[in-house]
């Protein structure tokens, strides 16, 4: 019969190479239950996780699953006992297909030969049951947005016989269309008696959604609360040890003449007859739904990808950027939105990849000057209050929300004067999303153009002077700061 | 008290994991000392060191190539080639220097038409250094006519046993020379910097702003170049270019980058580990050699050995496993 419960950790803790990242942690999720995990990035949500995974064993503690003590030894254990973690970070095969990486661990039916037709039907009808028929099983997963990615890395472990699933920071890729089918599909999993356990930095998702919330800190548990009985500054206070004032500061910006104007700009199939402008001190939001040839776009016009037609004017000049190399020259920054793959350089010290745009700061004669180059790096992530041990330490080793600190650190490091920045604040925790916000004030207010693409609304409303929409590779609308409301935006985004 | 022991055994591995290259040539060391009394004297140390000082450079330029997450499988070609022209050159009249310079910028060129093809024409690496291997091999036959070419016996066999000190061979010291210019490009350059970026993530180093077309065809050049200098130093030491010279040495040159702890993949190397690696190898064929290990099955063993301290390299540094 079991227990209430289907998941009870108990003073699990846990060192990385004598840093503690679990101290004494508890945690328990019941039958039937959307349970939420938060705290601050770096707290610890996705080390538990992964020794629920059984990607490396803890250093104490015990584990149990339905009632019963279990040792998690490997990830197959994990995987038999009904528990399945989607991660942070995807894990897809990149050059097989939708279908292939749905079915992967089970390709093949009789004596080892794949029914192609049998796996194809049957990973459409998975893709349709969770809402998102359109996309194509035979789709390679290099090809799809991350967002698409996302899904079928959740459609690949709803397939499996799971009593447990874990979705660590699920939504960070998701637009808000994406997200609501989402949550219909996991209140539909709770509503069969298994149990989610839920990690997310957006606290209205939470509300939303979860039933319980445990908050953890530094390693330790906090507290498990209701959500009907708790607000979202108590919330906040639990999981940062102080009260935030205000998530999105104030700025002060003098906005001047025009950086950027773009013109009948075409590229590729994303990119159809794109116009905008923007100038200087300006933060100019991008809204759209997932796969609205934003970043393909900004890609276009930093360079990165080629474009077919169009006009581009950079500080009163007309140019074409034919490499991101050119496009950094004159002074422009990016930040990908797909961090792991784009952004940063997961198996270099944090030092390399802070420095790495701004290698002729530190250099003379191209032989890195240690201390210079030590010392832009710690004054940089200083500023990001990046949390780390050593900068020797590779970025791999990091949490999600510090890795994105240091990709970030890397523009901070080249003195740009049109920054672009594609979901600057993904899988950041609040404080450090009020910090990256902090830091996009200070850029505009020292003169800098920022483009900021967000598929979240509310830092959309709240940090833009005007926004595009765009939807399916054109623009649907430009909204002055007076009409930024999220009606508006929705309506141009599905466009009515 | 358990945890306390589990701490010391921790500590054990994160040592061997450290120093595994090391270990190994310790181990080496300590089996040819054990084997034979003639190992430790100057003179065995000192003709290996001339031995092996050319595939210490070549690795070196591989070591570049392998950082990128590339391959060159056309070293040994290069060697061979490298030692045939500078002995045409010789021959033809051109004074020692300018014949070296001469055909190691020759490698050079050739190794930056590698690099153009991969970088620029996206051409994997292996498929390029493989066609290159062949063509270079193919035209140090045809340059030579498929025998060997003697030079006059003051050019550049004096290269070869000419010492520094009266005692420590040139090529040795030649061949320290450019390990330590290498130790120096990778751990203290932009350059270096920039290249074991590229093989962690190139993606992300190019949208960094970096062209990275040009470190790729920088590291394939520099392999040619690294590897024509090997076939200079091949030559000296016998004062004959043959065509023969380096079958099989893009191996070793591998071999000795891998138990240096470089991966495959790209994104890590180090100039003196991979030295180390060299080491290791030399050290197996002088084990066998004093054994009298007759040749054949000194490949067989060799191979194994290979195979068996790269595994144990993957062993003991895997960091890759966990989610
Ligand atoms: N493989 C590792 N090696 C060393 N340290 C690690 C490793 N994995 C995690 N850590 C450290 O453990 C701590 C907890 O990290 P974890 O990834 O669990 O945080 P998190 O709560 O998931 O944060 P985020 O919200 O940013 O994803 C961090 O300080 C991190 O640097
Ligand atoms: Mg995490």
């Amino acid at each position: 019969m079991g227990s209430e419960y289907l998941v009870e950790m108990e003073n699990i803790s846990k060192r990385f190479s004598g840093v503690k990242a679990l101290d004494n942690m508890n945690f328990k999720l019941g039958k039937g239950e959307i349970h939420a995990l938060i705290g601050e990035n770096g707290a610890g949500k996705s080390t538990l996780m992964n020794i629920l995974a059984g990607a490396f064993p803890s250093d104490e503690g015990t584990i149990k699953i339905d009632g019963k003590i279990r040792k998690i030894s490997s990830p197959k254990v994990s995987r038999e006992l009904g528990i399945s973690v989607i991660h942070q970070e995807l894990m897809l095969a990149p050059h097989l297909t939708v279908a292939e990486n749905i079915f992967i661990d089970r390709l093949s039916s009789k004596g080892g030969v794949i029914n192609w037709k049998k796996l194809k039907q049957d990973a459409k009808d998975i893709l349709t049951k969770l809402g998102f028929g359109d996309i194509d099983p035979n789709a390679r997963i290099m090809d799809l947005s991350v967002a698409y990615q996302q899904v079928v890395e959740i459609c690949k472990s709803l397939s499996r016989n799971v009593k447990i699933l874990v979705l660590d920071e699920p939504t960070a890729v998701l637009t808000f269309n994406e997200i609501q089918k989402l949550f219909v599909l996991l209140r539909n999993i709770r509503d069969q008696g298994m149990g989610v356990i839920y990690i997310s930095h957006r606290l209205e998702e939470i509300f939303e959604l979860c039933d319980k919330i445990t908050v953890m800190k530094d390693g330790c548990y906090i507290g498990d609360y209701d959500t009907k009985n708790i607000s979202k500054d108590e919330l906040i206070e639990k999981m940062v040890g102080r009260e935030l004032t205000t998530l999105f500061p104030k700025r002060n910006a003098e906005i001047g003449d025009i950086v950027l104007e773009v013109k009948n700009l075409n590229a590729g199939r994303m990119v159809k007859n794109i116009s905008f402008n923007i100038r200087k001190g300006e933060v100019v939001g991008f809204s759209g739904l997932v796969g609205a040839g934003r970043t393909e776009t900004m890609r276009a016009i930093f360079g990165a990808d080629k474009i077919d037609s169009g006009t581009i004017t950079y500080f009163g000049k007309e140019v074409v950027f034919k490499s991101p190399y050119e496009a950094v020259k004159n002074g422009i920054g990016f930040l990908p939105e797909d961090r792991k793959q784009q952004g940063i350089l997961l198996d270099m010290p944090i030092r390399n990849n802070v420095t790495l745009t701004a290698l002729k700061k530190v250099t003379k004669a191209s032989v890195i000057r240690q201390k210079a180059d030590k010392g832009l790096a710690e004054s940089i992530l200083k500023e990001v209050s990046a949390k780390y041990h050593a900068l020797s330490d590779k970025v791999s080793s990091l949490s999600g929300g510090n890795q994105q600190k240091v990709a970030l650190s890397k523009w901070l490091a080249a003195d740009c004067k049109l920054m672009i920045l594609d979901e600057p604040t993904r899988g950041v925790d609040v404080g450090a999303k009020s910090e990256i916000y902090k830091i996009i004030n200070d850029l505009a207010e020292s003169g800098i153009a920022v483009i900021m693409i967000s598929s979240e609304m509310e830092e959309i409303l709240n940090m833009s002077d005007r926004v595009y929409v765009m939807r399916r590779g054109s623009i649907t609308g430009e909204l002055p700061k007076e009409d930024l409301q999220d009606v508006n935006i929705m309506k141009l985004c599905v466009g009515e | 008290m358990k945890t306390d022991a589990k701490k010391y055994s921790n500590s054990i591995t994160e040592f061997i994991k450290k120093y595994n290259t090391y270990l190994m040539l310790a181990v080496c060391l300590i089996i040819c000392m054990v084997i034979s009394p003639d190992f430790l004297t100057l003179t065995n140390l000192f003709n290996i060191s001339r031995q092996y000082a050319a595939l210490t450079v070549v690795s070196m330029g591989m070591l570049l190539v392998i950082a990128t997450g590339g391959i060159d499988l056309s070293v040994g070609s290069y060697l061979a080639c490298g030692s045939v022209l500078v002995a045409i050159f010789i021959n033809s009249g051109l004074g020692l220097i300018p014949a070296i310079l001469l055909d190691v910028a020759l490698g050079l060129v050739c190794g930056t038409l590698s690099g153009v093809l991969v970088a620029k024409f996206k051409m994997p690496a292996f498929i390029v250094t493989m066609a290159m291997m062949t063509i270079i091999r193919g035209a140090a036959f045809i340059l030579s006519n498929g025998s060997p070419i003697r030079t006059p016996s003051n050019t550049i066999s004096q290269l070869g046993q000419n010492t520094v000190a009266h005692i420590i061979p040139l090529l040795l010291v030649l061949a320290l020379v450019v390990v330590a210019i290498f130790a120096f490009v990778i751990n203290r350059t932009s350059f270096g910097r920039i290249v074991l970026a590229t093989g962690s993530n190139e993606n992300c180093v190019r949208l960094s702003g970096i062209r990275v077309n040009y470190y790729l065809i920088a590291v394939y050049a520099i392999s040619g170049l690294c590897a024509t200098l090997g076939g200079v130093m091949a030559a000296s030491r016998t004062g004959i270019g043959t065509p023969l010279y380096g079958e099989g040495l893009e191996l070793d040159a591998i071999a000795a980058c891998v138990i240096g702890g470089a991966s495959l993949s790209g994104g890590t190397g180090s100039a003196v580990k991979t030295v180390v690696g060299v080491l290791v190898l030399a050290l197996i064929g002088n084990i066998m050699n004093l054994l009298s290990v007759p040749s054949y099955p000194q490949d067989v063993i060799k191979g194994l050995i290979i195979i068996a301290s790269v595994l144990l390299q993957i062993f003991t540094s895997s960091k890759k496993e966990t989610a």
